[in-house]
């Protein structure tokens, strides 16, 4: 790490395993690790300094097929293990890969204090709506209604919104993408360039148990109509500028209004602040079909992190103090005994 | 055991009479200060040069209702001339602050022993709340003991008088008013204390007067009394005077088992050249690790109050994947919610420190008071066949020896190591001869950094069966791990079965083969009629039990097993040169079952569950009853 020797600049192909990739053909997971590998060269990273961490799921899989530092944890707890690993080498640049079921369900303790406390980390929450590696059960993602095995008359359960969640545990960086959507690695570059929790949703679609389940908006059909792609400083339009979200004053909400010959300022349009809270809130919330999805990086607003603080307030701790053992084995209220021992 | 200094040999333990020893417990409501009178009374006596062994017991509510019968907490402390292993049977005196401490606690009050009771709180709502239809004080109820009963509230209201604290605070220095008639009774000093009381208040100098006030005024209330020699009750109150115990020369303090685990896991990881992850959860009577350690930074210690207690042990083997000692702790439901990462820290093969502070089970069980029934869990308590060695600590000081051992094994053999102890060790305080931090060996920690020249294989083996230790940042190893079945040598993902063969017993021999010392016979003879077997806390009153046997002349032998898993080499032959084999546990024969289950030997159980220590006595009992 700390040569000072020029390092040649990586390529993707240096960040594939020779180890078989095991997804199912089709599988939006594909899209997702060529985006991360052909992330990783442009953002600099260096693959002895890179620690995937993941959960269990078919995402998990994940770090097997990157050459790099990776740990394919247990069930949930991967926010977990990267913790205790940046907390132990903050040098180390950590990703966590989870999905609906590792991060929301069994995990969603984790991801809420980890991201609560800012470790310096990204996650991407791979988001299939659907149980894979157990063969489909419904997951806290699916929609009311989903028919699966262990739901054959359908969910009846509220869906959690992974984007939703992250910004009320207190997310300071909060995106959205598609599998196989040319803009993910731009995201994922953000996500690695914002210091604390980066915090990206992939829609990803589960070719096998949960075909087109994104379809309404990632179908090409439906992709311009439907996808809003925010970006800071520019105005919230989506289909072809035809349409943008403007405030709702009386209700302190969104509405979607039609911009006529790309006059967006005539009829209200915002525009994006990714470090805008409250507008972040509301576009995460929105509800799909009587608005767009919101695509991109919808907040990113940096904090203190977590490691930052933990090792200044060790050092803090420690200044002026030499550790001495015996010292401190010595401690408290003693005495001497100074005879002999006497047979009693 | 109270130390390891002193010279007690077998031979005079058969021959010598009696130990002189006293036991005083301090029973109050759980709002009196019992466990902080306990406490500085332990000070006091070891500074006096006596040995010592308590046993704090107190309820699980933090603040009982006032008065009540379930609200009790209790404070004893066994102390004297020689060596004392044990928080003592039966107490001699028995201090009672209101009336619900005198009827939970009188019953155990040797005959002839002596009660001293505060009778400004036996008027009729206490005596109800205690559910006392009649006042023992006065019923003659209590005449199988000798009592002194005086007003220690209007006492102590006089004596802090002059610092105009109001009623509820005056009456707050009531401990410091009976410890201080406790020292005088024992002729402890009051310097210790009162220097505890300066600091403790320092920043309210007014509290700190009327503590010692208070303090003094117990201690000169004594005096006079023995002088005038009346008034007191149908006893008289009066001095005893208890030796220092013979202690090989050195520096000595007290320690707790939470104190000395600590200290222990912090020397553990110097020697292995390490910083140290401690990542814990708050949980009854495990927490006091935390606390120690939180405050040691200068000794690169990292500690961190996860969300629960799986990101607690999940963050400890994400730090020690990163090169730090990882450690994590907890009590018995916490240690069941580790398992699953447990098994994880067994399948990447990571050094890991678990400590469980056991507590009586099962589910919340009974969270303050002591029991040593997770010894299954610790050794079975895994999905898989998941190895993983064992330790148990006897004593408080022992702890601090367990820990470092604990280290040694996690970082020379890649693997967790759980430590047994429990809130009795956690909790109890003795005298330590302060060890020599250079008398223990150095494990330095050898990373591996290159790749070597046959390969890199990041499940390869030493001669250990141990794998590398490699840090993410190095560069030329990146690797990756995980809890999938992996290949032997390579750690790529393998469900082969000759591979999951081959992998379950690399699993199992290196754990069979970790190096621990031949088991020693703690008193008695290598071979005889009787071994008493133990493990854990139970050491004290075992170890009294076989000596009152060996002075009777009975053929009977003590052995206490510190390396549960794996068993050390001789413990076969050992076992099976003993005609007979009892296994005093407090739990219903987990070590008795695994000692059979072994080395097919016939170790019969004695089994005690009620969330107290055993007694002496119970013990001899069951000695006398295998020898009769």
């Amino acid at each position: 790490m700390n040569d000072m020797t020029p390092i040649a600049k990586t390529t993707p192909k240096d960040w594939e395993t020779d180890q078989e990739v095991r997804w199912c053909p089709g599988c939006g997971d594909y899209a997702i690790l060529k985006a991360v590998q052909r992330t990783m060269p442009e953002i600099g990273a260096r693959p002895e300094n890179t620690v995937f961490v993941s959960g269990i799921g078919c995402s998990s899989r994940f770090p097997y097929y990157m050459e790099t530092y990776g740990f394919h944890t247990i069930h949930g707890r991967a926010p977990a293990v990267a913790t205790g690993v940046k907390l132990a080498n903050p040098e180390l640049d950590v990703w966590i890969i989870t999905g609906d079921g590792d991060a929301l369900s069994i995990g969603g303790n984790h991801t809420m204090h980890l991201i609560r406390r800012n470790l310096d980390c990204q996650v991407l929450l791979f988001n299939n709506e659907i149980y894979g590696l157990t063969k489909g059960q419904y997951s806290p993602t699916s929609r009311e209604g989903t028919r699966s095995p262990s739901t054959p008359f359908g969910s009846v359960d509220h869906p959690a919104k992974p984007c939703a969640f992250a910004l009320g545990a207190g997310g300071r960086f909060i995106a959205r993408a598609i599998d196989v959507n040319k803009n993910l690695p731009a995201v994922l570059k953000a996500a690695y360039a914002h210091k604390g929790t980066g915090f990206v949703e992939i829609f990803q679609n589960c070719i096998v148990y949960n075909d087109e389940v994104f379809g309404a908006f990632t179908e090409k059909t439906n992709a311009a109509t439907n996808q809003l792609w925010v970006e800071h400083g520019k105005p919230l339009l989506f289909a072809n500028g035809t349409k943008g979200l403007a405030m709702d004053l009386a209700r302190l909400t969104l509405k979607v209004v039609d911009v006529v010959d790309g006059d967006w300022e005539a009829v209200g349009v915002a525009v994006h602040d990714q470090t805008n809270r409250g507008l972040a809130h509301m576009l995460v919330e929105m509800p799909f079909g009587a608005f767009p999805m919101a695509l991109g990086v919808i907040y990113d607003d940096p904090a203190p992190t977590f490691e930052e603080a933990v090792i200044a307030q060790n050092t803090a701790a420690a200044q002026g103090k030499t550790p001495d053992l015996q010292k401190l084995l010595s401690q408290g209220q003693t005495w001497m005994v100074d005879k002999q021992p006497h047979e009693i | 055991m109270a130390t390891a200094a002193h010279t007690i040999t077998p031979q005079e333990a058969s021959a010598n009479p009696p130990a002189e020893s006293i036991v005083v417990r301090f029973a109050g409501d759980s709002g009196d200060g019992m466990q902080l009178t306990g406490g500085q009374f332990t000070l006091s006596t070891a500074l006096a040069g006596n040995d010592l062994a308590t046993f704090p017991d107190f309820p699980a509510e933090i603040r009982a209702p006032q008065g009540t019968l379930f609200g009790v907490s209790a404070f004893q402390i066994n102390f004297g001339s020689t060596a004392i292993e044990t928080a003592g049977d039966a107490p001699d005196v028995l201090v009672a602050m209101n009336p619900a401490a005198l009827k939970t606690n009188v019953g155990d009050l040797k005959p002839g022993g002596l009660i001293i009771v505060d009778s400004g709180e036996f008027g009729d709502r206490n005596l109800a709340k205690a559910k006392y239809a009649v006042n023992p004080l006065t019923d003659g109820s209590l005449a199988k003991w000798q009592m002194l009963a005086f007003d220690i509230s209007q006492l102590t209201l006089e004596s802090v008088k002059p610092f105009g604290l109001g009623n509820k605070e005056a009456l707050r220095c009531k401990n410091m008013w009976t410890l201080g008639l406790a020292l005088w009774m024992f002729d402890r000093g009051r310097e210790p204390i009162i220097a505890w009381l300066k600091a403790k208040f320092a920043k309210n100098p007014t509290l700190a007067e009327a503590n010692i006030a208070a303090l003094n005024a117990g201690h000169a209330y004594g005096e006079t009394a023995e002088l005038s020699g009346s008034g007191l009750g149908d006893a008289r109150l009066r001095q005893h005077h208890v030796a220092a115990a013979p202690a090989e020369p050195g520096l000595y303090r007290t320690v707790t088992g939470a104190e000395a685990i600590s200290l222990g896991l912090v020397a553990g990881a110097q020697l292995a050249d390490l910083p140290m992850f401690f990542g814990g959860y708050p949980i009854t009577p495990a927490s006091a690790i935390l606390h120690h350690l939180s405050r040691l930074k200068e000794y690169r210690v990292t500690t961190f109050q996860a969300e629960d207690e799986i990101a607690a042990i999940a963050s400890a083997i994400g730090a020690s994947y990163a090169g730090q000692l990882g450690v994590t702790s907890s009590s018995g439901p916490g240690i069941a919610l580790k398992g699953e990462a447990m098994g994880l820290a067994i399948m990447t093969e990571l050094p890991l420190v678990i400590i469980n502070s056991q507590r009586g089970g099962p589910s919340t069980g009974l969270p303050t008071k002591t029991e040593q029934s997770d010894l299954y869990q610790a050794v079975y308590g895994r999905n898989g066949d998941a190895p993983m060695p064992v330790i148990a600590a006897c004593s408080p000081s022992d702890a601090f020896e367990v820990a470092i051992e604990a280290v040694r094994i996690a970082t020379q053999y890649m693997t967790p190591v759980m430590v047994l102890t429990d809130g009795y060790i956690a909790n109890a305080a003795e005298p330590w001869k302060v060890p020599s931090i250079d008398s223990f060996a150095p494990f330095p920690v050898e990373f591996m950094d290159a790749a070597p020249e046959s390969g890199f294989l990041p499940y390869g083996r030493d001669e250990k069966l141990s794998r590398p230790w490699v840090k993410p940042g190095t560069p030329g190893l990146l690797h990756r791990i995980g809890g999938i079945e992996k290949q032997l040598g390579t750690g790529n993902i393998e469900y082969g079965a000759a591979n999951h063969q081959a992998m379950t017993n690399m699993r199992r021999d290196k754990v069979a083969n970790v190096a621990v010392p031949d088991q020693v016979v703690a008193m008695g003879e290598s071979s005889g009629r009787l071994a008493v077997v133990g493990w854990g806390s139970t050491f004290g009153p075992i170890h009294q039990a076989v000596r009152r046997g060996r002075r009777k002349g009975l053929d009977v032998s003590h052995i206490h097993i510190r390396h549960i898993w794996p068993m050390p080499k001789n413990m076969e032959a050992l076992l099976k040169s003993y005609d007979k084999i009892l296994v005093p546990e407090m739990n219903t024969g987990q070590l008795k079952t695994v000692l059979r289950d072994q080395f097919l030997v016939d170790a019969k159980p004695l089994n005690k569950v009620s969330g107290q220590p055993f007694r002496i006595f119970e013990i001899e009992q069951a000695i006398e009853e295998m020898l009769a």
